[in-house]
């Protein structure tokens, strides 16, 4: 199988980038979408030409690293499927397809396909976790955990950090990734001492990073690889609100060096 | 050089010892703690956790990742569980008990001291990482579920659907979050370890390549942990993600770190098998499936009819045949290696006649096919994504693939090296799985070490260190960083026309074929011929693009390759020199008359730690003894 | 009260904004609608009830409190239109869209096609300056000839027009709208997607249809016009 591609090659966040065309040979069903760049750079290189670059590490699914738009879908078109998971026998033989980086403000383009998710981390550090430090946890079954609660913490805990759902979003924002966050810890015993603090932190820390409004538009759920539901978006809502009215907290300016002991 | 093995295992029972140790430990002040830096290289399970760990007892900790977040560390990827001698399903576990299946699955090579103290801290992780949110599966009254993995009679693993391994990597990176956002660590993502600095003697910094801007960093501290993970990618084809590689453990070795086992590298038996030369990893498929799966290969050698043309009676159900007892379910090192040895009889199914079938039409005809689905739903379901073949109606292929690495850089009971000042820890050490390693015991080592082992024994090395720097502009670090400039240099300037992938696929037959599931003289001495002419070869042809000071994927898996070109050598050093078959190391000419593994604990009861002494000079091999005090070292039979 | 403001300072506030003015809005919309069907039970209903409206105690009151709502919830809708645009500098060479409906991806210019008609129907009505010839009419009674003016106004083929694409579009806009708003507010729920999906999509089309029927009859000629008595 032949295709014919187009792919965004830039040189660094400074330089200016543009689609460039490549046709690749040899294509077979059995190939991933990653493989299938893999013989294009391998090509490449025996041309003495620099590869293209793209972030991509597992390969089945689960780290989140890849990160490619393809025809205009974050991840292509099959549902719940990464693009390292996205095998080429559904594409047809002379296809055209253009392949694209994450494109949002918070996620600048580092190089050709690659950009810096750094912005999703912030947005974590900020408020993402349970503060608990190492060897002071009573015995694991003192507290019991309905078991609806841990699947639905579970489903929501299942987002591996891709950022598709900022690529997709029409205003790139990243109310998925935040919601499935907070959703996990709301879901859980373990979440509650901090849950108001969680919630304000981390959607104001979304806020600084620079991504869009979500104007429930659910392209995020339609790309989202893990499937996370849009459920989720209406508990942050719900969350953050409950949290803005009546944490104490919230009553103040926002401090921005917090430097608990 | 001169090297001195002191495991330094405490004395005492062996119930004691950890005890011990942790009483006799020398303290840091909690004042005192923020003057020391520490250089955690690494995030994975282990990297993450003990960074996260250190800096909560308020040292300054430095973590450095390849990765574009901590959170995508190769640990990410464990799917299985996590052991722990919880005795939950009051099933008869105890601590001495995992810590006897442990042992006994290494095959006794594994010193029994660190294995005891792994197995009674793992009751603690569990509870650590339930207090951090871990959705763990839960019974429907709320307490923690269980299941029983990789042949184990008790049920002690705990386990979050298949993705444990994420769940458990997302709670340490939550600790780690925590931390970075109270100033006390401070990632560097995106930013390579090329090398280790020594000053005086001790490990004091590292050395490393921004991978955005290409820009060299020197960073000191006070002692340096590494915690870069397996070296499985030197077989090219692994379960491993991409970016694994041996670089920081190598070149660590390269400065005087031994390297220990390095031929004791685990093969999984039911991975996904390669479709064709493009193939670049293979994934791994739940064990699981062998409970109700059958295994077997047609009886006629190039059979071409598809599989359930074949009639009953020309199929061989080999497993079933040479083991009975186990039949499908024998250890993944037999499963593995019978697999390879009917593929190499010329029986092999599939596109490139490597490959066995796993087939449920039986189990599907006799439990229903909802029954099927409703245990292995999501497992057919992702067979079928990535071969496109609906694994209800023809049978699943599968094949062996190298998939962990139990050797690593020599530690001693505190987890350093035999450098002062250079922990390792997680997949990167060699030291809790001798030669094989029980299904969920990684994920419980890597947080072991992490958050309840290093952070004390790490304290008692900084206790009597002072808190001084070394200044990063110092001849040490300057030395260092122009090796690294000049090693780069070299790279850019080969200016060959071949691409460096192929030299790393080309690596991966040689390791596959001479130094994989089963090995012997001729063949290791085959490969020690061909690795350094491959890697002649890489030095003059390989083409490297691009300069040095930009984001380069081609320099920085030029790089990685170039260390495995050599690492391998060593791994088959150390195969050769191993002449016993134990666990996963199974030398063909140490086999009974049926093919079992013969060990040989007069001769091999040891750790091989390995001394690099230079390019093309032998490395130098320094024993460790391993003594058994509790245990008795049994033959294992599945026959 | 600093809650509040910091509230609206944060996305999720601000969207929080959006959908409790555009909730206000959409009862004034409904109420208007159903007042405004009135005009089928002839000019005496109509009349009578503008008159009601005109001398309620609380007219300014609502008045002005629907012109802030409004004014806010284009001032937040515009705000959060740039902050989109903002966090995606550079579009799509391909783009293709896999669950959002037009509906959506066109909620300014629907809001804003609104806005312009707004100001072009209280001209019109309220204020008189499109077709004057009619602001003063008055009716037997001798209270503002509301039913006349309307049916005059809606027997203008273009003025008719006008109306009837700013009614389709206040549709397009309530569409996304009222689901949105759910969402918003924090009351979706995957088991409900489908039942919301429909329950405004019906909701809308009601809307647009009870609308539209007035421009509709007045061109039909299915609305007389009685005598009436010049000013
Ligand atoms: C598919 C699969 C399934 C598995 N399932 C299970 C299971 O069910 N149960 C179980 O117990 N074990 C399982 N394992 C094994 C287990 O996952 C690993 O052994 C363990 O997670 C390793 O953790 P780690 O922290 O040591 O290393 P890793 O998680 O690999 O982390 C390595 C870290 O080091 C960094 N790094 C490496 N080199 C450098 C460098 N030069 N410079 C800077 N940073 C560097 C990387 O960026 C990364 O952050 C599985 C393994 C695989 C591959
Ligand atoms: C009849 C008048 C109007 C009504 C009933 C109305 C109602 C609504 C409602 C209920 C929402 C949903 C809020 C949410 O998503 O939670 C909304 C959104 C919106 N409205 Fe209006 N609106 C009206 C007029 C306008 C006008 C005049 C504008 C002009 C700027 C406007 C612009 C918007 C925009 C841009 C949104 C989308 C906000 C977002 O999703 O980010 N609306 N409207
Ligand atoms: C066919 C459709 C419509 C008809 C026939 C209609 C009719 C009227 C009438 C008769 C009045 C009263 C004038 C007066 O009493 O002075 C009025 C006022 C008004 N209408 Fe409409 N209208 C229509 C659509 C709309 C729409 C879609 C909106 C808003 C989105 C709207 C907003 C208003 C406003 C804000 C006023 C002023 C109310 C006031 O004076 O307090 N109208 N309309
Ligand atoms: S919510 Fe889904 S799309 Fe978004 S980061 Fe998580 S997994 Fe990726
Ligand atoms: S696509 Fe965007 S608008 Fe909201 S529902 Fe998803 S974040
Ligand atoms: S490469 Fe890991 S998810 Fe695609």
């Amino acid at each position: 199988m032949r295709l014919r591609l187009r792919v965004w090659r830039q040189r660094s966040a400074e330089h200016a980038g543009q689609l460039v065309g490549y046709d690749v040979d040899g294509v077979e069903g059995d190939m991933s979408f990653l493989e299938m760049l893999d013989l294009l750079n391998l090509g490449l290189s025996r041309k003495g030409e620099e590869p293209v670059a793209f972030d991509h590490d597992c390969r089945e699914g689960i780290c989140g690293s890849c990160s490619l738009v393809i025809d205009g879908v974050p991840h292509g078109p099959r549902s719940a499927t990464t693009a390292c998971q996205l095998y080429m026998r559904h594409f047809r033989d002379d296809q055209a397809i253009v392949v694209e980086p994450w494109r949002a403000a918070a996620f600048p383009v580092i190089r050709d396909l690659v950009v810096d998710r750094g912005a999703l981390d912030r947005v974590l550090q900020a408020g993402g976790y349970v503060s608990v430090k190492a060897g002071s946890a009573p015995d694991a079954n003192t507290l019991p955990v309905a078991r609806q609660c841990a699947e639905r913490a579970f489903q929501a805990a299942s987002c591996i950090g891709c950022g598709a759902c900022v690529a997709a979003c029409p205003n790139a924002s990243a109310m998925l990734f935040v919601a499935a966050k907070l959703g996990q810890f709301a879901a859980l015993p373990q979440g509650q001492p901090e849950r108001m603090h969680r919630a304000i932190a981390m959607v104001e820390s979304m806020d600084d990073e620079g991504f869009g409004n979500c104007g429930n538009h659910y392209e995020c759920v339609a790309v989202c690889p893990k499937s996370i539901p849009q459920d989720f978006i209406a508990r942050l809502n719900r969350e953050f609100f409950h949290a803005a009215m009546t944490a104490h907290e919230f009553a103040s300016l926002p401090e921005h060096e917090e430097h608990e002991e | 050089m001169s090297v001195r093995l002191d495991a330094r295992v405490p004395d005492g029972a062996l119930e004691d010892k950890w005890n011990h140790r942790l009483d006799a430990l020398k303290l840091v002040s909690p004042a005192n703690r923020r003057k020391y830096r520490v250089l955690v290289v690494g995030s994975g399970l282990a990297g993450a956790s003990a960074a996260a760990t250190l800096a909560e007892l308020g040292y300054q900790v430095e973590c450095f990742t390849f990765h574009d977040s901590p959170r995508r560390a190769h640990s990410v990827a464990a799917q299985g569980g996590i052991n722990a001698a919880k005795n939950y399903q009051n099933d008869g576990d105890s601590v001495y008990r995992l810590f006897h299946d442990t042992i006994k699955g290494g095959d006794f090579r594994a010193r029994e001291a660190n294995v005891y103290r792994l197995a009674q801290v793992s009751n603690r992780i569990i509870d650590h990482c339930v207090a951090q949110g871990i959705p763990f599966a839960r019974e429907y009254g709320g307490l923690l579920d269980n299941r029983s993995f990789g042949g184990a009679q008790v049920s002690r693993t705990f386990y979050a659907r298949g993705q444990t391994g994420q769940q458990l990597l997302l709670g340490a990176y939550g600790a780690l979050n925590r931390q970075i956002h109270a100033g006390r660590v401070r990632v560097h993502t995106r930013c390579e370890m090329l090398d280790l600095v020594l000053v005086d003697g001790r490990a004091r910094g590292i050395v490393t390549r921004d991978l955005v801007s290409g820009g060299i960093g020197r960073h000191a501290g006070h002692a340096v942990v590494l915690a870069t993970g397996g070296y499985s990618n030197v077989f090219f084809l692994s379960t491993n993600a991409l970016g694994c590689n041996v670089t920081a453990t190598y070149r660590a070795c390269k400065r005087g770190a031994l390297f220990a086992n390095p031929c004791f590298t685990q093969i999984h038996p039911t991975c996904i098998p390669a479709s064709g030369a493009h193939q670049s990893k293979l994934t791994l498929m739940s064990e699981s499936l062998r409970n109700d799966g059958r295994i077997w290969v047609p009886v006629n050698p190039g059979e071409t009819r598809v599989a359930d043309k074949v009639p009953e009676g020309e199929r061989d159900y080999y497993l079933e045949r040479r083991y009975p007892a186990f039949g499908n379910l024998t250890p993944r090192d037999i499963a593995s290696r019978a697999a390879r040895q009917v593929c190499d009889e010329g029986c092999g199914i599939g596109p490139t006649g490597r490959g066995v079938y796993l087939d449920f039409a039986q189990a599907i005809g006799r439990l229903g096919r909802a029954a099927i689905e409703q245990r292995y739903g999501n497992l057919f379901s992702m067979y079928e994504r990535i071969t496109g073949e609906d694994p209800y109606r023809v049978p699943m292929r599968i094949y062996p693939a190298a998939h962990y690495t139990m050797g690593g850089l020599w530690v001693d009971y505190d987890l350093m090296s035999n450098v002062p000042g250079l922990f390792v820890i997680g997949e990167a050490n060699f030291s809790d799985h001798g030669a094989n390693r029980l299904g969920a015991s990684a994920l419980m080592q890597g947080l072991a070490d992490g958050y309840f082992i290093l952070p004390q024994t790490l304290g008692h090395y900084l206790a009597v260190e002072r808190p001084d720097l070394p200044d990063p502009g110092c001849e040490s670090f300057s030395s260092v960083e122009e090796d690294v400039a000049v090693r780069t240099a070299r790279l850019l300037d080969i200016g060959g026309d071949r691409p460096v992938e192929s030299f790393h696929r080309e690596l991966g037959e040689i390791m596959d074929s001479c130094c994989g599931m089963a090995r012997n003289e001729a063949g290791l001495r085959e490969a020690l011929v061909a690795i350094p002419t491959l890697r002649e070869a890489f030095w003059r042809e390989a083409c490297v693009c691009g300069n040095g000071e930009e984001f380069n994927v081609s320099l920085e898996r030029a790089g990685r390759v170039a260390d495995f070109l050599e690492f391998a050598e060593l791994l088959c050093h150390d195969a050769l020199a191993r002449e016993e078959s134990c666990g996963a190391h199974f030398r063909e000419e140490h086999q009974t008359g049926e093919g079992e593994a013969v060990r040989d604990d007069k001769h091999f009861s040891h750790v091989a730690a390995w001394e690099y002494r230079g390019q093309g000079v032998a490395p130098r091999c320094h024993p460790e003894p391993l003594t058994f005090e509790t245990v008795h070292a049994v033959t294992r039979s599945y026959k | 009260m600093y809650r509040l403001l910091r509230l609206f300072r944060t996305s999720i506030g601000s969207k929080l904004m959006m959908a409790v003015s555009g909730l206000v809005l959409v009862g004034f919309v409904t109420g208007h609608l159903v007042g405004n069907l009135k005009v089928f039970q002839g000019q005496e209903a109509i009349n009578d009830y503008a008159a009601w409206l005109q001398g309620h105690p609380l007219l300014w009151g609502i008045r002005l409190t629907i012109l802030a709502v409004f004014a806010l919830h284009v001032y937040t809708g515009i705000r959060l239109a740039r902050e989109n645009s903002a966090a995606r500098p550079r579009r799509y060479a391909v783009r293709t869209v896999v669950d959002t409906g037009f509906a959506a991806r066109h909620m300014l210019f629907s809001g804003l096609t609104v806005l312009a008609f707004v100001i072009y129907h209280l001209l019109h009505l309220t204020i008189g300056v499109i077709q004057p010839e009619y602001a003063g009419l008055l009716d037997r009674a001798g209270r503002p000839d509301v039913y006349t003016r309307l049916v005059l106004g809606l027997s203008n083929p273009w003025l008719a027009a006008i109306y009837a694409t700013a009614v389709v579009l206040v549709g397009l806009h309530l569409w996304h709208a009222v689901r949105s708003m759910l969402q918003t507010l924090g009351l979706g729920h995957d088991a409900w997607r489908r039942a919301t999906d429909v329950g405004t999509g019906v909701f809308s089309t009601l809307v647009v249809a009870g609308f539209l029927s007035m421009p509709v009859a007045a061109q039909l000629g299915w609305l007389s016009v009685p005598l009436t008595v010049p000013r």
